[in-house]
């Protein structure tokens, strides 16, 4: 997907065609710098396809950002005109001109007002030309339409002829010059112009397709130099010219380490306990009514208290809409809208063909500069274009976004919540993160559920929370896993409460049988006393008897001395001649 | 537009001070064509205006700023300053004819 919308590479030779710069959005990118630098370039389209006002831009910008004066050589309207035009784009022509930044010279022709008699040149449009350039030293030129020329005068070899000079002269004077024509039918303008402005032609185009009005731009040539082929869709606005590139992204944009806040905390903890990655790209995605734009403006909200510029384009709801909803449950988004922080742009999807919504989205947020940008819900695209274009659009968005280091959370519709991509237009795949809202409906209610689908990066909770809108904003709750499956809401508070009375039950029963054990403890540590006492009174006992035998052996011992020594007369004769005595005794 | 046609006479009549026709012929320097535009222009107003017109040549290269105030684009232009209104030719005035439609002094279709 990638590698087909970007066509662009940035390869330029290194001793590339000198560009001038213009200054307006996007037309550098397509144009890799600028117009040829010292050539004329022809810009050609239908009537009120922009022509004037890409040269009126392109002399504006080069004279506030470039520091080229510039002269416009107007054929169809007075410089009071095209002054009046251009304000309303907030450029102040009349301060330029006063200033001796920029020359408009209106050149008036009217046929009826004018009799051919006889040969003829345009010097007096050289010395015009020239006089201008010379009074504010102009670097750049813009002929607006030099056609006019055709139908205020006849002689037409004359012309092509004095056209041919000019271009030359523009050349030899070294000035960047835009050449504005009118497109003509099977070429590219009515009087073959292109014949003679051959370095860089644009073609500018706008067309109605399905009642939706699309302005294009194709570089048609580009001598000596790459350029962009495609036609890119451009916008004017309040700020001028926007072209918007295909893509201006080859995806190695740089990547942050920094974390940003959710804005609810326990969904912060959800992931890794520290929110998206900067730069990111959000997608959350649910069902209608689970709370998305609620998330939004959390992080939103987050966004702004640290000072963050953020922008909110919202395609559902107007923008008092939103900040009404998002004051009740309890997020004050006003403060933001009124301290400059939070721009809303609440566009209905269908007033915009899908491409000057990417272009306009382009210009506001190139404008305000945000670190955030929420799109709710981007799914609304989808309404102005198919799923294809919807895609891509929104693969563009957010490479643009990526490229710009800002955080963007989409969020997209879902129409059921088992499909196998949630997120609606299988933009997944793009996005970093994704958060999945869910609705779980048990026991006669409606429960939200989120959880982080994927996180880039990100040590992520599996787990699924139950998402609570209350009145002092998002909550996130553990839900009640347990025998009974994930229950929520109040079916997960009867559980907790069945749970609760449950494990008080069985605490009063522990308590019982841990009493019931000491009892039995203690007895039988009684009965082991009781025996002890035994063992130790049997002891006694015996030792007594031990004693009292030990007493009767001596005394018998005793006796028997005393018996011996008075049967025998001299104890120790006999203890003497003890064997003989034995003899003698034994031969009796 | 031929409502002027007989202005001169009665301009005679009516203002005897400075010539009625007010005639500026506009070139770019000494060059064959501005010389034969001069030429012509003399040749026809002495022949059609005698003695009641004056000419001045401008020459954008001494004085380009003058080009603008009379919208001179092509050169030569002659611009018939008086009588009024405003009147433009360009080239080098040799189509007589149209010379004479363009200063009015013929009526249109004619030539």
């Amino acid at each position: 997907m990638q590698a087909d919308t970007a066509l662009i590479t940035k390869s330029e030779a290194p001793n590339a065609l000198p560009k001038a710069a213009t200054g307006i959005q996007g037309l550098d990118e397509v144009t890799f710098g600028g117009l040829p630098r010292g050539r004329p370039t022809l810009i050609c389209g239908g009537p009120g396809c922009g022509k004037t006002l890409l040269g009126m831009e392109f002399l504006v910008r080069g004279a506030t950002q470039f520091d080229e004066p510039g002269v416009c050589i107007s054929f169809e309207e007075t410089a009071e005109e095209l002054s009046r035009n251009v304000a309303s784009l907030g450029f102040d022509v009349d301060a330029l001109v006063a200033g001796g930044k920029l020359a408009i010279d209106y050149i008036f022709i009217e046929r009826s007002l004018i009799e051919e008699a006889g040969e003829y040149d345009l010097e007096a449009l050289f010395v015009r030309i020239a006089h201008a350039v010379q009074s504010v030293g102009a670097k750049r030129v813009v002929l607006d339409s030099i056609e006019a020329l055709f139908s205020g005068l006849s002689g037409e070899s004359i012309l092509r002829s004095e056209l041919r000079r000019l271009f030359r002269w523009l050349k030899d004077q070294n000035l960047t010059a835009i050449i504005t024509a009118e497109r003509g039918e099977g070429s590219l303008t009515r009087h073959g112009l292109e014949e003679y402005i051959s370095d860089c032609v644009i073609l500018l185009d706008h067309r109605v397709t399905e009642s939706v009005f699309t302005r294009r731009l194709r570089i048609v040539k580009y001598r000596g130099t790459t350029h962009g082929t495609n036609e890119f869709p451009f916008l004017i606005d309040s700020t001028g010219f926007s072209v918007l590139p295909v893509t201006s992204l080859d995806l190695n944009h740089s990547v942050s380490e920094e974390r940003v806040s959710t804005g609810v905390a326990s969904l912060d903890d959800m992931l890794a306990g520290q929110g998206y990655y900067r730069g990111s790209s959000v997608l959350v995605s649910g069902k209608a009514g689970t709370g998305k734009s609620s998330l939004a403006a959390h992080f939103v909200n987050a966004a702004c208290a640290r000072g963050e510029r953020c922008i909110y384009f919202s395609f559902e709801e107007s923008e008092q809409q939103v900040v009404r909803n998002m004051r009740s449950i309890g997020i004050d988004l006003e403060q933001w809208i009124e301290r400059g922080l939070l721009q809303f742009r609440a566009i209905r999807p269908t007033t915009l063909g899908l491409e000057m919504h990417l272009v306009r989205m382009h210009a506001i947020i190139n404008r305000f500069d945000p670190r955030i940008v929420v799109i709710d819900p981007s799914t609304a695209m989808l309404n102005s274009s198919s799923e294809l274009e919807t895609r891509n659009m929104v693969l563009r968005l957010v490479d643009f976004l990526k490229s710009r280091q800002i955080t963007a959370l989409l969020t997209t519709l879902t129409d059921n919540d088992d499909s196998v991509d949630q997120s609606g237009m299988n933009i997944s795949s793009m996005v970093d993160a994704w958060l999945v809202l869910q609705e779980v409906e048990s026991s006669g209610e409606r429960n939200r559920g989120i959880f982080v689908l994927k996180a880039r990066g990100t040590a992520h909770s599996n787990q699924i929370r139950e998402f609570l809108l209350t009145g002092h904003g998002v909550e996130l709750r553990d839900v009640y896993l347990g025998r009974e499956g994930m229950l929520m809401g109040s079916a997960r508070l009867f559980q907790e409460a069945k749970d609760a009375s449950e494990a008080a039950l069985l605490r009063q029963d522990i308590e019982s049988k841990e009493l019931l054990r000491e009892r039995k403890r203690r007895a039988i540590e009684a009965q082991i006393a009781a025996l002890q006492l035994e063992l130790e009174s049997e002891e006694q006992e015996t030792q007594r008897l031990i004693a009292h035998q030990e007493l009767e052996r001596k005394q018998l011992e005793e006796d028997q001395l005393a018996m011996a020594r008075s049967r025998s007369v001299n104890v120790g004769a006999s203890e003497d001649n003890g064997s003989k005595g034995r003899m003698a005794g034994g031969r009796k | 537009m031929t409502n002027v046609q007989h202005a001169p006479e009665k301009r005679e009549d009516n203002v005897p001070v400075g010539p009625s026709w007010d005639l500026r012929l506009y070139v770019a320097g000494q060059t064959p064509k501005s010389l034969t535009a001069f030429a012509n222009l003399k040749r026809i107003c002495e022949e059609h205006l005698a003695g009641n017109y004056q000419i001045e040549v401008i020459d954008l290269f001494k004085n380009p700023q003058l080009a603008k105030g009379d919208q001179i684009l092509a050169l030569p232009t002659l611009v018939r300053k008086l009588p009024e209104p405003v009147r433009r030719i360009i080239g080098d005035l040799s189509n007589t004819e149209r010379v004479l439609v363009g200063l009015d002094l013929r009526p249109r279709g004619e030539g």
